[in-house]
């Protein structure tokens, strides 16, 4: 039997790893991720979980041990922010070029100095090229529900790739909402016993990881790139599977809201869409013809989609929670990259960089913003540009 | 409670598996050759126990052989022999 | 040829696991460990392996020099891959299979430091050892913590080293793991029962064998063995175990607690380019230092 609890984002996702069922968990506390890791932690002492946890002594080895453990066959899954994501990042890119499955929550925090554990979108993002596949939630039951399919994904067979669940501190993760906990027999039956491509677990002698000729290696990372390109298939199949057995479907790699006939559309990740979402609303009840849509996986970046619902668009507004100093948002660079494989003749697309290190965004910022952007498309803007908005109350 | 599937378009993973020579024919590397003099040998292992390559077997009815395929020619076999029944001498070639 | 003794030190099995053919340095005293864990271990060992020589010795892909299994990971890891790989082992009911972190002395008493305190303190049930060629030897002779002083490497070139060596071994004692010992690939017999005693014993097992090395050290390849019984034999490197929370020196160390029965550290010093240059007032130091060393064992037994 399912059933509804009220749930921070942080307990949604350790409800959704316990029914799971991981062999190890590993894991060092930050804020805003250590309820995740508290929470398995007492589900595992009471008995309710029948996981081994190893309390390790910094971020890097909690990846290290989980990738050991997944590596010997057990699922595995650990949780992280900010400086604990950017400590174990070594791990990061070691997990993936294994081609070992596993699951890890980002509990996204800005990235200091200074001192600051509100929210922005650049820890996520700075790992962007580690050949994991990057999920990123809006609310606290899609944080649920990304976290068990991202075991699914993880784990199929043309995929074999570690996946990445992103939320944002405190707005989820410290937030209550409702939560839909699906019966854990069809959750079992769904998700089913743990596959990996290899493990070594001492029974055949075998190696992982040694020293690779330069061809042999480039081989090797290809197969991530094929892994990509595929896991754009599994991760559409695994939400719409989902979404008939447990009654929630996304719309896969993006989700899009009032997109039909959109000559506007405003494109994010993230919670804040949740504002955006609430902006455009007002604006089409003023009459305005914009949509948003939101990226649910980062990588792969889901250009096919982007393009199918962007290329009837005038403009493209892209928001960004996220600064790439020096240039700009890296959602903006990531769809320019991806839409000039489809054409040279692009829609007016400009990039507002918002939101940074906590700065809360409003739907009224955004309708300001929005709106100020329609019009100067309107009164005949040439061309796309960036622009950092610094909202100030 | 784990399964094992190949991933699909048979792509390379970064795996290995034992061999012999994984890093060529090293005797090649040798410079100086190990001679065995069976008449002066105990049989008393230490060269074997302590050859870095693991090509030398002492052995009750054959006495020391030596694997010159592999052997790199350090030289450890004749400096712990008690009996000075390993000299190591310049490598010729074959 | 004498057929009285041919009953070989160490089990045939030492035969089976380390393959001809690595790619380890002319008298490279790594394989020669290697050999003797296989004689205790078998096929069924996992070597969880940082960034090291071993890293280069077993070889290129597709193959590699051990009939076991090996793991490579990043260089700081070494301990906590090892702590999820026998986690994971036990949720799955494996218990024939030993664990094995094989790091060296960058890898554990720099960079690695953490990560092994981590997993000593949670007392994980896995083998840690540490082959001690006393510098970054893979990367080129750069100077680690755990270089002897007045030794040159590339990072100490014209001085030598200035600190004494860090005593690792004497690290995790302080962690009160339930075994600790050195050892040194000079004398295998006794590295070998070292392995077998503490095998059964559940829980963090730290080995440290000390493992001269001709490249860095700057010495004939044939003298690998020589030098490391004479570190042994002149009392630079104190072979012991530790458990139930005492001491007890090993067989070859044993009579060197009287000191008059250690040879002069000089013997060992000289056969190594690395202490070419070396003062006397260096060598009073090292000798200084070799009677702290003793002073504190003997608290201890």
């Amino acid at each position: 039997m399912s059933k509804k609890i009220a749930l921070t984002g942080n307990y949604a996702i350790a409800y959704a790893v316990k029914l799971a069922k991981p062999d190890v968990i590993a894991a060092y506390p930050i804020t805003p991720q250590s309820p995740i890791v508290e929470k398995l932690a007492e589900m595992i002492e009471s008995g309710e979980l029948k996981a081994s946890m190893i309390r390790v002594e910094s971020e890097h080895s909690a990846l290290a041990a989980c990738f050991g453990a997944a590596v010997a066959g057990a699922r595995v899954f650990t949780a992280t922010s900010s400086q604990g994501l950017l400590y174990m990042h070594e791990v990061v890119h070691w997990a993936s070029r294994a081609r070992i499955p596993m699951v890890m929550a980002v509990v996204s925090r800005t990235i200091n100095t200074p001192w600051n554990i509100w929210p922005d979108h650049s820890d996520f993002v700075d790992q962007r090229d580690t050949g994991w596949i990057m999920a990123y939630a809006m609310d606290n039951q899609e944080a649920f529900d990304l976290t068990l399919q991202a075991f699914k994904i993880s784990e199929d067979p043309s995929v074999y790739l570690p996946v990445m669940v992103g939320i944002e501190g405190f707005i989820l993760s410290h937030t209550a909402m409702p939560v839909e906990i699906p019966d854990e027999k069809l959750v079992d039956d769904w998700l089913g016993e743990r596959t990996q491509p290899y493990v070594i677990d001492g029974l055949e002698p075998k190696g992982l990881g040694p020293l690779t000729l330069p061809e042999d290696t480039e081989d090797i990372f290809y197969g991530i790139q094929l892994a990509m390109e595929n896991s754009k298939r599994v991760i559409k199949s695994v939400d719409s599977e989902y979404g008939k057995l447990f009654g929630r479907e996304y719309g896969g790699l993006i989700s899009c809201y009032y997109c039909n006939n959109a000559k506007y559309i405003a494109i994010a990740l993230g919670s804040w869409t949740g504002d955006l979402i609430e902006a455009v609303n007002t604006l089409r009840e003023e009459g305005y013809p914009i949509g948003v849509i939101r990226v649910r996986f980062y990588r792969p970046f889901p250009r096919e989609d982007l393009w199918e619902v962007l290329r009837g668009a005038k403009g493209v507004f892209v928001f960004d929670r996220a600064i790439s100093f020096g240039a700009w948002g890296p959602l903006f660079t990531d769809l320019v990259a991806g839409l000039i494989q489809y054409t040279n003749k692009l829609p007016i697309i400009v990039n507002i960089v918002a939101g940074i290190a906590g700065v809360h965004v409003s739907a009224e910022d955004f309708h300001n913003m929005l709106l100020s952007l329609i019009n100067r498309v309107e009164s005949g803007l040439e061309h796309g540009y960036f622009d950092w908005v610094r909202i100030r109350r | 409670m784990v399964k094992i599937k190949e991933p699909e378009n048979n792509v390379k993973l970064p795996l290995s598996r034992p061999i012999i020579g994984v890093a060529g024919k090293t005797g090649l590397w040798r410079t100086m050759r190990p001679i065995v003099n069976n008449e002066k040998c105990t049989s008393c292992f230490q060269c074997e126990i302590y050859c870095p390559v693991n090509v030398i077997r002492v052995e009750p009815k054959l006495g020391v052989t030596i694997d010159y395929d592999y052997c790199k020619g350090c030289g450890i076999c004749e400096d712990v022999c008690p009996r000075s029944a390993i000299i190591m001498i310049p490598e010729i070639g074959e | 040829m004498s057929e009285s003794q041919v009953k070989p030190p160490l089990p045939y099995s030492a035969r089976d696991v380390v393959l001809p053919g690595d790619a380890s340095c002319h008298g490279c005293p790594i394989p020669i460990a290697l050999k003797v864990l296989s004689a205790v271990f078998g096929e069924k060992m996992i070597l969880v392996i940082p960034a090291c020589c071993t890293s280069v010795i077993v070889g290129t892909y597709p193959g590699q020099s051990l009939k076991a299994s090996i793991i490579h990971v990043p260089f700081a890891s070494a301990a906590a891959v090892a702590s999820g790989v026998a986690q994971a082992l036990k949720m799955r009911g494996i218990s024939d299979v030993q664990v094995v972190a094989w790091a060296g002395d960058g890898g554990t008493a720099d960079i690695g430091m953490a990560t092994v305190s981590g997993a000593a303190e949670r007392n994980e049930d896995i083998f840690y050892i540490m082959y001690d060629n006393e510098a970054y030897m893979n990367t080129g002779i750069q100077r680690s913590s755990s270089t002897p002083r007045g030794a040159w490497t590339t990072t100490t070139p014209i001085l030598g080293k200035g600190e004494n060596k860090k005593d690792v071994a004497k690290v995790l004692i302080a962690h009160n793991v339930p075994y600790v010992a050195t050892a040194s690939i000079g004398y295998p017999h006794d590295l070998y029962s070292k392995l077998q005693r503490a095998k059964n014993i559940h829980g963090f097992k730290y080995i440290q064998i000390h493992a001269p090395c001709p490249t860095g050290w700057r010495f004939d390849p044939k003298y690998t063995v020589k030098i490391a019984k004479l570190a042994v034999e002149t009392g630079f490197w104190i072979l012991y175990e530790y458990y139930n929370g005492k001491l007890i020196i090993s067989g070859p160390s044993r009579p060197l607690l009287d000191s008059s029965k250690r040879k002069p550290i000089e013997e060992y010093l000289k056969l190594q380019g690395r202490f070419r240059t070396i003062t006397p007032e260096i060598i009073n130091s090292i000798n200084e230092y070799i009677e702290s060393n003793w002073s504190w064992i003997k608290k201890l037994m």
